[in-house]
């Protein structure tokens, strides 16, 4: 059984038909990739998986159960971690704050205990304090522990948003863009990490982005979208050398215009 | 220049950063238990008046300092707190100890109730909503005239704690010490909440909603502890306003008192326990300053009694409007400033707290 199942996904906007009839299977401890031009519809189905929308047509099935019957905020609780396009991180806390944050569905604690802030909150806070601790080192985000997001470069801030993350301690993790703004350097680091998440921690990768390096290098299987539709499925190599993939990205060539 | 040595990650975790911190915050106490002793009875009435602004500044601080929701209509819970406690006192019999939790109690469950229909708006709309709610309130104080003595008004019982009588005219360092004690318990719970989860999460929400939905918090109902603990702690206040006031009418907790509130904290600092008691000692301080300026221009130049109408509120705006211009951080970020001076003097640099340009946002769901 996979661990991700996304059968038949529909989902309109208006006229606008942003996913149209996409089926894929994500196998557990491999890294899946999305790609295609851009309006393709991968964000949307990072979203739809999120369940920030609704499918119009369709189910998405984690585990063995089907995602539509559980609220957004139940999603990481599950085990489905996510980052976004455009950086979302709590600008106004520090990158140990925002890990923290990460932490948070593994809260047992009340609010009444918290305010009295009891001896079981402070020990489930110095356990939550020691794991995120291991994603610091994971991320070598040692030197800005304290430091405001708000002041951080763009390139930490790419990592903290991977850091809060694996803080959930996901099965799957659905990273959109990790390399898009990144210097070469950074984004091997990206590559490096993406390899290590997936065979010392067994977590599986749902990934989007359009650097075609990367994706091939840390990818066991890639899809390409264009229009909200299936254009190919296989490995990076194949579907990188798929013709329709190549006329999505820079049309048919002139034998085939002419024909 | 202090350098914060930590021996342990663990040490994150404590409530004062720094022995410093802990020596100067226990000598600041205990020159407030002091205070009584070296002041005038007046003052220290006046400086009652400060704590009690200042714990009603923490109560609204929670909601738009650490949750990012506005709020208009704070003035509506501290006259839920007040008639509360006095109506529990008068016409159940029930002790102060007991009706002072259950006004706090009461006042936070109504900004639940409020709650509960509200979160799904933001900003303006919001602030439009609480309004709304802070004048049906004054209206239905007067409509309840058999409980609430609509108009006319209720008078504040003294208290009694544990059998000790305290009235805050006849015993005013009493009543300052019980009021202390109210603003040390809740400043401590507002420190614990800060380093655990739901202090997270309401700052998560403050900063994202979107992606604080997909770390696993439930933001509606997260908005809506923070309206609870928020008006709970607004609540106690209005029930120490009560006492404190001696009589209270409907006009006492008016739309213009909310406001005060938030322009209280955004002068003191919005996001900060420190900012909720420099606008508090701004609010409580300001009238007095005034008219001491007033009666030694009179004097001085012989001009006898100046009246002004309205002077207080148009210096409080300028205030305002200076703050806003210069110091968006408020008085403690001015604090800041010159602790960072005086701590790396002479390495300041003025640019050291300029802040950088947000990147791009998602698009919002909604």
């Amino acid at each position: 059984m996979s661990l991700l199942e996304v059968k038949n996904v529909t989902l309109k906007f208006g006229g606008v038909i942003a996913v149209n009839d996409v089926s894929f299977n994500v196998e557990e401890g491999e890294v899946f990739a999305l790609v295609g031009p851009n309006g393709a519809g991968k964000s949307t189905l990072f979203n739809l998986i999120s369940r920030f929308y609704d499918p119009f047509e369709g189910d998405i099935i984690f585990d063995g159960e089907s995602l539509l019957k559980h609220p957004p905020h139940d999603i990481a609780n599950l085990g489905i971690a996510r980052t976004f396009q455009n950086i979302e991180l709590f600008e106004q806390a520090t990158v140990l704050q925002n890990l923290l944050v990460g932490r948070h569905r593994f809260r047992k604690t009340n609010m009444f205990s918290e305010l009295m802030f009891l001896p079981s909150v402070k020990k489930k806070e110095l356990e939550n304090r020691a794991e995120v601790e291991k994603v610091i080192d994971f991320l070598d985000l040692h030197p800005y522990r304290d430091k405001y997001i708000a002041g951080l470069p763009y390139g930490v801030r790419k990592v903290v948003e991977m850091g809060r993350a694996l803080a959930i301690n996901p099965k799957l993790l659905l990273l959109d863009e990790p390399a898009s703004g990144l210097s070469t350097e950074e984004t091997q680091d990206v590559a490096f990490w993406v390899e290590d998440m997936k065979k010392q921690m067994g977590i599986t990768i749902l990934m989007v982005e359009h650097d075609m390096h990367l994706v091939a290098s840390v990818s066991d299987r890639v899809l390409a979208l264009s229009d909200g539709k299936m254009l190919a499925m296989g490995t990076p190599s194949e579907v990188q050398n798929h013709p329709a993939v190549i006329e999505a990205y820079i049309g048919a060539s002139d034998d085939e215009a002419v024909a | 220049m202090r350098i914060l040595f930590k021996t342990s990650y663990d040490d994150d975790i404590n409530l004062f950063k720094h022995n410093h911190h802990r020596f100067w915050y226990i000598l600041l106490f205990v020159a407030l238990l002091c205070l009584p002793f070296l002041i005038s009875d007046y003052m220290v009435g006046e400086f009652t008046n400060v704590l009690i602004w200042a714990l009603a500044g923490m109560g609204l601080m929670i909601l738009v300092g650490q949750t990012g929701q506005a709020s208009l209509g704070h003035a509506a819970f501290l006259a839920i707190g007040c008639y509360s406690n006095v109506i529990l006192q008068s016409n159940f019999g029930l002790p102060f100890v007991i009706s002072f939790p259950l006004a706090g109690l009461i006042s936070g469950l109504a900004g639940v109730l409020l709650a509960i229909p509200t979160t799904r708006l933001h900003g303006i709309y919001l602030a439009i909503a609480t309004l709304a709610a802070s004048i049906i309130i004054e209206d239905i104080i007067v409509l309840a005239e058999p409980i609430t003595g609509g108009v006319s008004g209720l008078y504040a019982p003294d208290i009694n704690l544990f059998g000790y009588s305290i009235n805050r005219y006849v015993d005013p360092s009493a009543f300052y010490w019980l009021t202390l004690g109210v603003v040390l318990i809740i400043v401590l719970f507002y420190k614990n909440l800060l380093r655990s989860p739901l202090g997270r999460a309401f700052a998560a929400v403050r900063d994202s909603e979107i992606s604080a939905q997909a770390m696993g918090i439930n933001v509606a109902r997260t908005k809506a502890v923070s309206f609870g603990i928020s008006t709970a702690i607004t609540g106690l206040a209005g029930a120490l306003m009560g006492h404190f006031a001696g009589i209270f009418t409907n006009e006492t907790f008016n739309v213009i008192i909310s406001i005060t509130l938030l322009l209280m904290i955004v002068v003191g600092g919005v996001g900060s326990i420190h900012g909720a008691f420099f606008g508090a000692i701004i609010v409580a301080f300001l009238p007095q300053l005034l008219s001491f300026f007033r009666d030694w221009i009179g004097n001085t130049f012989e001009l006898g009694s100046i009246v002004i109408p309205g002077l207080e509120s148009a210096v409080f705006g300028c205030i305002l409007i200076f703050f806003i211009l210069f110091e968006p951080m408020g008085i403690y970020g001015m604090w800041l400033k010159l602790r960072t001076w005086f701590e790396l003097f002479p390495f300041y640099r003025r640019d050291m707290f300029r802040r950088q340009k947000s990147y791009l946002k998602t698009e919002r769901m909604r």
